[in-house]
C-alpha cells in the first residue's frame, strides 16, 4: 500500500477531544493516534466513552471542543461521508444493513459513484476484496439469510470497498463464536499487514493481549493512557480500567444439596413458519447448582426459556419438582400463570430487558410492582411495599439513580439489568433463569450481577444461566449444556472442559472433535 | 360488452393507478401517507379551480393553456398537501397514521368548499359544475382511434393522462428497481438509520418521495373530473376511489408495475356490478365490496406466506430521527 507508514506520521491522531450529551461528559479531553500497520485496542468499561469517541471519529457525533488528524493534517468530520473521505470506516457493533438487500446492495448503498450503476460489476469489485482478504462471501445473497458473522463480513467489505485505511470496529467479537473470531482476527492480520489502521472497541482483556499491538484505556470518559501491548498483562490494563485493582477470578462455590429440581424431556418447538427451532431438547436442572447453556447466537436459547417459562407452546415433558413435598408437576402446555397458581416460583431474566423484562416508560417502583400486580384486592394499587422494596434494591444492589421514581429508560444498561435481577430474586424464585444477564454490563456490575447468581445458588436455587463469554460460562457454572441450532450437543462438566471443546459443539461439530483436533496440529 | 366492460374497467382503473403509484414510492421512503383519499380529492378540485378560472376568464380558449392551467393548479395543491404531511411527520415527527387521516379530512374538506363555492359562484340549479369546455380537450384522444376495431377501441381510445399514468408507474418501477436513487430511497424506507449512516440524506429522501408521490396521486383526481366524470365536479363524486388506491399498494406488493395490472383488475371489480345482469340493489352493493375483500383474502395469504419480499418496508409509519442519545 503505497500511504503504508508515511515516515511515521499518525495514520489518525485525536487532540483533547471532548463530547457532552446534556450533563454527561461523555469525552473528556481525550487524545490518541494510531499508526498504519498497526492494531490499536480501545479498552474500557461500558460509559466509559469509547463508542462516543469512536463515532466522532466516523462522523456521526461531532465533538464540541478537540483535533482530528488524518495523515496529519487536521480534518473536520461532519458526516460518515466526510469520514469516508478520510478513508475512514466504521463497523457498528449493530449492523447497519438493510435485511431485504443483497450483500452488494448493502455494500454499495449510498455511494455516488460516477458512471452507470451496475450490480454485477459492483458485485465482481466485492469478491475480488473478499478474495484479498480471505473473506468467504456471496455476493447476492439477502442479508436475512445470513449468519451474524456473515453479516460482520459484509460490514467489512463495506467500508473496505469505500477505500478505508483507518477501520474501526465497535466490540466485533460479542456475537461470535471462538472459532469465527479467530477467523476474524486473522483477517485483522492480514489487514495490518497491509499498512491498514485498525482500531478495536472491546472489553474483552484475552483478545486485547492477543490480537493488538498497542491499547489505549479509557475511564469514564478520560483519557487514562496508552501502552505496548508487549509491556502489560491484564492485572495492570483491568487496573488501568477501573482505577483499582479488582480480582478477574469469578468464584464459583462448590454446590451442596443438589436435587433435581427441574427435568425438561424431548423439548420441541416449531416457529409458525413451520420450521423447527427446538429439536428434543433434555435436561436436568439441579437445585443448588448453576447450568449455563452456551450456543451461537439465536440457536433456541431464548425459545427454550420461553418455553419453561410458559410463554411459547412446545412439545415435550417439562417436570417441575418441588422442594417441599416429593411432588412433582408437569407443566407443558401450561401458561405463565397457571404455572404460578402452581405454586412454582420460575423467575426469568429475559434477554431483552426492556420490551419483555421492564417498561421503559414506567418508573423503577412500577416496574418492581409488575411482579405482583395480582396481589391485594383493593381497587387502588398498593405502593408503598413495591416503594420499600425498590428503596431495598437501591440499596442492596447499588443501583445508581436519581430517584426511585426515575423512568427505567433512563437508567444506563447496567443499572436497568440490576433493576431487573433484583425484581426477580426478590420474588425467592425456587428456579432462576437468566439470559444474557451481563450483556453490555461493565465489569463491576458483571461481577455484582456474577455475585447475585452465586447467592441464589447457595440459596438452593436452580440456576439457568443463559451466557455468551464462554470464559464467564466456564468460571461461572458447575455444568454447560451446549446447543447448535435447537439440539442439545452436550452437557459437560464446567470444571474439566476447555473453551475449544464448547465452541466445537456449538458449531454442531461434536463429532468431528477428533478430526478437527488433528488438522490443527 | 366485453370490450365495453374493459374500456371502463382500464378507465376505472386509472385514478387508482395514478393514486397506488404515488402510494408507493411515499411508502417505499417510510411514510405511510393515509392522507392519499385527500390528496387525490385536492387534485381533483385543484384542477377544476385552474379550469373554472380560465374559462370565465378567457376570452378564447387556447387547448394548450386550457390543459396546462388545471394541470398546474391540480399539481401545485397535491404537492401543498404532500409539504403538509411532511412537515408535520418528517421535520415535526408527528405521528403518520395521525396526520394522514387528518389531511385525508382536510382534503375532502377542501375539496367540497371550492366545490360549493363555485356552485354557487355559478349559481348553477344542480349542486355541481360543468366544465365541458375544458373536459373536451382533456378527453382529446388519438384521431384514428376510432378506425382501428376492437384494437383502437381497446387500447388507444384514451385520453394522454391515462396513458401518462402506464408511463409514470413503468418509469417508477424502473427507477425503484434499478437505479441508485431507487436503491437508496428502498433503503430510506427499509432502514432510515443504516441509509443515515451510508451519508444517504434521509429527510431529502422522504421529502421529495412523498411530494412526487402525492403530486402523481394528484394527477388522479385530476383525471376523474377531467376525463372519467367528463368535467363535471359534484362534491364527494370521488368516492371511495383514495382507500382503493391505498388497498392496491398492498395488492400490488409495493411494485408499480404490479400495480398496472391490479388497478385494471380493480378497476374491473369495481365496475362489474353493473355488467352482471338482473341484479337488485343489494347484490350490486355486495359487488362494491370485492375489491376490499380480495385485498384482505390477499393480506391473509402474503401473511401467511414466508416471502420476505412481499413485505412492506420494514420502517413503514415509523418516524426517523437521529439518535443523539
Amino acid at each position: 500500500m503505497d500511504n503504508a507508514h508515511k515516515g511515521g506520521v499518525p495514520a489518525l491522531q485525536l487532540q483533547n477531544i471532548s463530547k457532552r450529551f446534556g450533563e454527561v461528559l461523555a469525552n473528556d479531553h481525550v487524545s490518541m493516534s494510531v499508526d498504519h500497520g498497526e492494531i490499536m485496542s480501545i479498552l474500557g468499561e461500558n460509559g466509559s466513552g469509547k463508542t462516543t469517541l469512536m463515532n466522532m471519529i466516523a462522523g456521526i457525533y461531532f465533538p464540541d471542543s478537540g483535533k482530528i488528524f488524518a495523515d496529519g493534517n487536521e480534518v473536520v468530520i461532519r458526516s460518515p461521508k466526510d469520514a469516508f473521505k478520510y478513508r475512514i470506516g466504521m463497523i457498528h457493533q449493530h449492523f447497519k444493513l438493510v435485511d431485504v438487500f443483497t450483500a452488494t446492495e448493502n455494500i454499495i448503498l449510498g455511494l455516488e459513484d460516477n458512471g452507470k450503476y451496475n450490480v454485477k460489476q459492483c458485485e465482481e469489485r466485492v469478491k475480488e476484496i473478499a478474495g484479498q482478504y480471505g473473506f468467504e462471501i456471496d455476493p447476492s445473497r439477502k442479508i436475512y439469510e445470513m449468519s451474524v458473522s456473515e453479516k460482520q463480513t459484509v460490514e467489512i467489505i463495506k467500508v473496505l470497498y469505500r477505500g478505508a485505511d483507518i477501520l474501526i470496529l465497535d466490540e466485533p467479537t460479542a456475537v461470535l463464536t471462538p472459532q469465527e473470531i479467530e477467523k476474524l482476527f486473522a483477517v485483522l492480520r492480514r489487514m495490518r499487514d497491509d499498512g491498514k489502521a485498525i482500531i478495536i472497541i472491546t472489553h474483552k482483556l484475552n483478545e486485547v493481549m492477543s490480537l493488538s499491538d498497542r491499547v489505549t484505556v479509557l475511564c469514564k470518559g478520560k483519557y487514562v493512557g496508552t501502552v505496548k501491548t508487549s509491556e502489560t498483562d491484564e492485572a495492570k490494563l483491568t487496573e488501568m480500567m477501573v482505577g483499582k485493582k479488582i480480582s478477574l477470578d469469578i468464584e464459583r462455590t462448590e454446590p451442596k444439596n443438589v436435587v433435581p429440581r427441574l427435568n425438561v424431556k424431548d423439548l420441541s418447538l416449531c416457529s409458525h413458519e413451520g420450521t423447527e427451532i427446538l429439536k428434543g431438547i433434555s435436561f436436568t436442572a439441579n437445585a443448588g447448582e448453576i447450568l449455563g447453556i452456551a450456543g451461537i447466537a439465536g440457536s433456541g436459547q431464548r425459545e427454550l426459556l420461553e418455553s419453561i417459562a410458559g410463554l411459547l407452546k412446545a412439545e415435550g415433558r417439562i417436570d417441575f419438582m418441588s422442594p417441599g413435598s416429593k411432588k412433582t408437576e408437569s407443566l407443558i402446555g401450561k401458561t405463565p400463570r397457571q404455572i404460578r397458581n402452581l405454586g412454582v416460583k420460575f423467575s426469568f431474566v429475559p434477554e431483552d430487558r426492556i420490551g419483555m423484562g421492564l417498561v421503559g416508560n414506567m418508573d423503577i417502583v412500577d416496574n418492581v410492582m409488575l411482579r405482583s400486580y395480582n396481589n391485594g384486592s383493593s381497587l387502588f394499587l398498593n405502593r408503598k411495599e413495591p416503594r420499600s422494596m425498590t428503596d431495598r434494591l437501591i440499596s442492596e444492589l447499588e443501583i445508581a439513580t436519581p430517584s426511585p421514581k426515575t423512568l427505567v429508560r433512563r437508567l444506563s444498561g447496567g443499572n436497568v439489568q440490576k433493576v431487573l435481577v433484583g425484581r426477580e430474586i426478590a420474588a425467592d424464585p425456587t428456579v432462576l433463569m437468566v439470559a444474557y444477564p451481563v450483556r453490555g454490563l461493565d465489569i463491576n456490575s458483571s461481577f455484582a450481577i456474577y455475585h447475585l447468581l452465586n447467592q441464589q445458588k447457595k440459596n438452593g436455587v436452580a440456576v439457568i444461566f443463559v451466557g455468551e463469554d464462554l470464559d464467564v460460562l466456564l468460571a461461572l457454572s458447575d455444568r454447560i449444556m451446549v446447543i447448535s441450532s435447537g439440539k442439545v450437543t452436550g452437557i459437560v462438566d464446567a470444571r474439566t472442559s476447555t473453551k475449544e471443546q464448547i465452541g466445537l459443539l456449538m458449531t454442531g461439530n461434536a463429532h468431528e472433535k477428533e478430526d478437527s483436533s488433528h488438522g490443527a496440529k | 360488452m366485453w370490450i365495453d366492460f374493459l374500456r371502463r374497467a382500464f378507465m376505472q382503473a386509472i385514478p387508482l393507478l395514478f393514486g397506488s403509484t404515488g402510494e408507493i414510492i411515499t411508502e417505499k421512503s417510510g411514510n405511510l401517507n393515509l392522507g392519499i383519499p385527500g390528496v387525490m380529492y385536492a387534485g381533483g378540485i385543484g384542477g377544476v379551480i385552474g379550469a373554472f378560472l380560465y374559462e370565465q376568464n378567457a376570452a378564447s380558449i387556447n387547448p394548450f393553456l386550457a390543459i396546462l392551467i388545471p394541470l398546474l393548479c391540480s399539481l401545485a395543491l397535491s404537492l401543498l398537501m404532500g409539504l403538509i404531511y411532511c412537515f408535520l411527520t418528517v421535520t415535526l415527527n408527528a405521528n403518520q397514521n395521525v396526520t394522514g387521516l387528518v389531511l385525508t379530512t382536510f382534503g375532502v374538506g377542501i375539496g367540497n368548499f371550492f366545490g360549493g363555492s363555485l356552485v354557487k359562484l355559478v349559481g348553477s340549479d344542480v349542486p355541481s359544475i360543468n366544465l365541458n369546455a375544458t373536459s373536451n380537450y382533456f378527453r382529446a384522444t388519438l384521431p384514428f382511434a376510432d378506425k382501428l376495431g376492437w384494437f383502437g377501441q381497446l387500447f388507444l381510445s384514451y385520453s394522454f393522462l391515462a396513458y401518462l399514468a402506464i408511463v409514470i408507474a413503468i418509469v417508477m418501477a424502473v427507477i425503484l428497481k434499478k437505479t441508485r436513487v431507487g436503491l437508496h430511497l428502498r433503503a430510506v424506507g427499509e432502514n432510515p438509520a443504516t441509509a443515515d449512516a451510508a451519508g444517504i440524506k434521509v429527510e431529502k429522501y422522504k421529502y421529495l418521495s412523498t411530494c412526487a408521490g402525492s403530486m402523481i396521486a394528484g394527477l388522479g383526481g385530476l383525471y376523474y373530473v377531467m376525463d372519467y366524470a367528463n368535467g363535471v365536479w359534484s362534491n364527494d363524486g370521488f368516492g371511495d376511489r383514495g382507500w382503493l388506491a391505498i388497498a392496491l399498494v398492498i395488492f400490488a406488493m409495493w411494485k408499480p408495475n404490479f400495480a398496472i395490472a391490479g388497478s385494471i383488475l380493480f378497476g374491473g371489480l369495481y365496475i362489474i356490478h353493473n355488467y352482471i345482469p338482473n341484479l337488485d340493489v343489494s347484490g350490486q352493493e355486495l359487488f362494491k365490496m370485492v375489491p376490499y375483500v380480495v385485498t384482505i383474502l390477499f393480506l391473509i395469504f402474503t401473511s401467511i406466506g414466508k416471502s420476505r419480499e412481499a413485505q412492506p418496508p420494514a420502517s413503514l409509519g415509523l418516524s426517523y430521527f437521529r439518535e443523539e442519545r
